[in-house]
């Protein structure tokens, strides 16, 4: 249970590391994770952003009732954040359970084959 | 009002919930407890578990206290805490937590020194989690002392004063004896009553009204001295500029959280890290829309003028409980308050844990001793730490009576974005990023968010203040998040550009990059 074993240079993963980051299969990995997670990020931040510029520059469009009700369009706005929030939540799930992770399992046995018995037993 | 409140029905009550809760921490710590089990609680619970757990960390009295009393008095400006504290947990699914997972053991710092140089890295990691968990324990003491005020049908600062030295006693009792796996359980019976009791009060108060949520909010304007302003933006922050510094640290706070991030670790891999997030978010966002419905209510029933009254025990976060009152009687007061104080004392043992986590694994053994092992010493360490925790958490909760708790708790989440976050992500997604850097990024961050604090207006200078009598207040915003978070990204770029690659950077930034996407030789479930 050494505090520092991860980090010795002395691991099988770490001595190849430099290769394996270059690996076509590995940069394609990355690839896809960054592709998709880059736009879905930049996509709820500036939604979230937005909202709260909206919020503190334009409070009176936030007042505005809906009809006769006492429904603003504020809330509604504030509702939506939560419609986007689990959106994302489901659609991020969906791509890494079924897009992600079978990739990353294959690449990863592929590694591992390389590794010393100590840390193959930590990974089942 | 408080000759409603009945003493001894809310006692027997509050004994049974804390008698029930201690009862099962020591059932599950029978056995001897190793260094992994006391943290992590050997990565042994499921996707589900730990996310209802995450959930109980992270629904503290801030979100049900807080952020009740926020909307029952300032309307639509308590709404955004919610939103904010909801919307933070994309930042940590989709580019902190599985990635985290995969290279991580304990601690934030573990993660960090697996590319960085220990010693500062893990020195300034630890820093900046005493000071989130600091920050964060204040507003649980404050919540905690004005609820059993209020339950007790006292007042004044003698009361609360004693009240936040006996959260402190059974906090220690609870982590000293319990550890993670200990705390894990609490948790997740706390977030399951919590969510059950507010939805309870939600439905209760949605059907005084036949369901009809505009006749709900018509009925708090008509009861609001501010009248229709509560049901727009601006009543509490009429500066976009504070409004803006808010929004910014609530949503880059949660990634950074120390007691978050712990708990990605207490799961066998990313995978089940990943489910614990994805019903987390739906647990703690179905709750922000009860806790919506229930400020309102608390509006419209108990009224805004008696939460504002300096005489009512906890100020506005006790909106909540009064709400209780109102709809059930005194008894389901003193259920509600009770799930709110078991809350409470779940959040400050997981707070507790982190601290002395962070002080006995990364000062104490890694940079005071050097690396030495002995995972037995270690854990006697982490036992200490909670003890000081616990005395400097209740000497702050007692300066920081009165103030709203989902306010305090956001400064805590400025400390965190500040500190933590940034080089999170950095070292997760920028391959040149080095200790240098790291060191720059966290210090900065770290230093001009708590300097800001202090110089900011919750602290100094207003009647709301923490010390309303003297005036050293020199930065406008109530909350720092504005300033220091673009700072401490910024010195983090700088710090990296300026500073010298360590020797093996590119072997040890390519290893981290190589586990963290594929989780390649990451921990798995214990088998101690």
């Amino acid at each position: 249970m050494s505090a520092d074993s991860a980090a010795e240079p002395s691991d099988p993963v770490a001595a190849r590391s430099v290769q394996l980051r270059e690996q076509a299969e590995f940069r394609a990995l990355r690839r896809s994770f960054v592709r998709f997670i880059a736009p879905l990020t930049a996509l709820f931040l500036l939604w979230y952003l937005a909202y709260v510029v909206i919020a503190g520059l334009a409070p009176g469009l936030f007042a505005v009732r809906l009809g006769g009700s006492y429904i603003t369009v504020g809330l509604l706005f504030g509702l939506g954040q939560f419609v986007t929030t689990f959106g994302i939540t489901m659609l991020y799930r969906w791509w890494a359970d079924r897009r992600y992770d079978p990739r990353a399992a294959a690449l990863r046995a592929q590694m591992e084959a390389g590794l010393s018995g100590r840390e193959q037993e930590g990974s089942r | 009002m408080s000759s409603e409140i009945n003493p001894v029905i809310n006692m027997i009550v509050f004994a049974a919930f804390v008698a029930l809760t201690l009862v099962i921490v020591f059932r599950v710590s029978r056995r001897r407890t190793s260094a992994a089990e006391f943290y992590t609680g050997n990565r042994s619970f499921t996707g589900s578990q730990n996310g209802i757990a995450i959930s109980g960390d992270y629904l503290s009295a801030a979100s049900f206290l807080g952020i009740c009393g926020a909307i029952a008095v300032a309307g639509y400006d308590g709404f955004l805490y919610s939103i904010g504290f909801l919307v933070a947990w994309l930042v940590a699914l989709l580019l902190v937590a599985e990635l985290l997972r995969n290279t991580g053991r304990f601690t934030m710092a573990d993660v960090l020194s697996f590319r960085l140089r220990q010693r500062p890295v893990r020195m300034a990691a630890a820093l900046a989690t005493l000071a989130v968990c600091f920050f964060y324990l204040i507003a649980q003491m404050a919540g905690a002392g004005g609820l059993v005020a209020l339950l007790l049908g006292l007042s004044g600062p003698l009361a609360t004063g004693a009240t936040v030295a006996v959260v402190g006693a059974l906090m220690i009792l609870y982590v000293i004896v319990g550890g993670m796996k200990g705390t894990t359980w609490v948790q997740i019976i706390k977030a399951v009553l919590l969510v059950c009791g507010v939805g309870v009060l939600c439905i209760w108060s949605l059907a005084l009204v036949g369901f009809d949520l505009s006749a709900l909010l018509g009925r708090a304007v008509e009861a609001s001295p501010k009248g229709e302003a509560i049901l727009a933006p601006g009543l509490r922050y009429p500066n976009p500029v504070d409004f803006l510094s808010l929004g910014l640290a609530l949503v880059l706070g949660t990634a950074g959280l120390p007691h978050v991030l712990m708990r990605f670790y207490t799961v066998p891999s990313a995978k089940e890290a990943r489910r614990s997030v994805v019903w987390a978010i739906w647990i703690i966002g179905v709750f922000y829309l009860f806790t919506l419905v229930l400020g309102y209510a608390a509006a419209a029933f108990v009224g805004p003028e008696v939460l504002a009254d300096p005489r009512t025990p906890g100020g506005e976060n006790a909106a909540a409980p009064l709400l209780a009152l109102h709809l059930g009687g005194p008894v389901l007061m003193a259920v509600i308050s009770a799930v709110a104080f078991a809350t409470i004392l779940a959040v400050v043992a997981g707070l507790a844990i982190t601290a002395a986590t962070s002080f006995a694994h990364d000062v104490y053994a890694s940079v005071i001793r050097k690396g030495l092992e002995d995972p037995d010493e270690e854990v006697r360490i982490a036992r200490w730490t909670v003890v000081v925790i616990g005395l400097l958490a209740i000497v702050g909760g007692i300066v920081a009576q009165g103030q709203n708790v989902a306010f305090l708790v956001a400064l805590a989440f400025a400390v965190a974005a500040s500190a933590n976050l940034p080089t999170i992500l950095f070292s997760l997604f920028w391959r040149r990023f080095n200790t240098s850097g790291a060191v720059w990024s966290m210090y900065g961050g770290l230093i001009s968010c708590v300097l800001l604090i202090v110089l900011s207006p919750a602290v100094s200078g207003t009647p709301k203040s923490m010390f309303p009598d003297v005036d050293f207040h020199v930065f406008p915003l109530s909350n720092p998040g504005i300033v220091s978070i673009p700072l401490a990204f910024l010195l983090g770029v700088i710090g990296t550009l300026l500073g010298r690659p360590e020797p093996d950077h590119e072997v040890r930034a390519a290893e981290m990059e190589v586990r963290s996407f594929t989780g390649a030789g990451a921990e798995a479930a214990g088998e101690h």
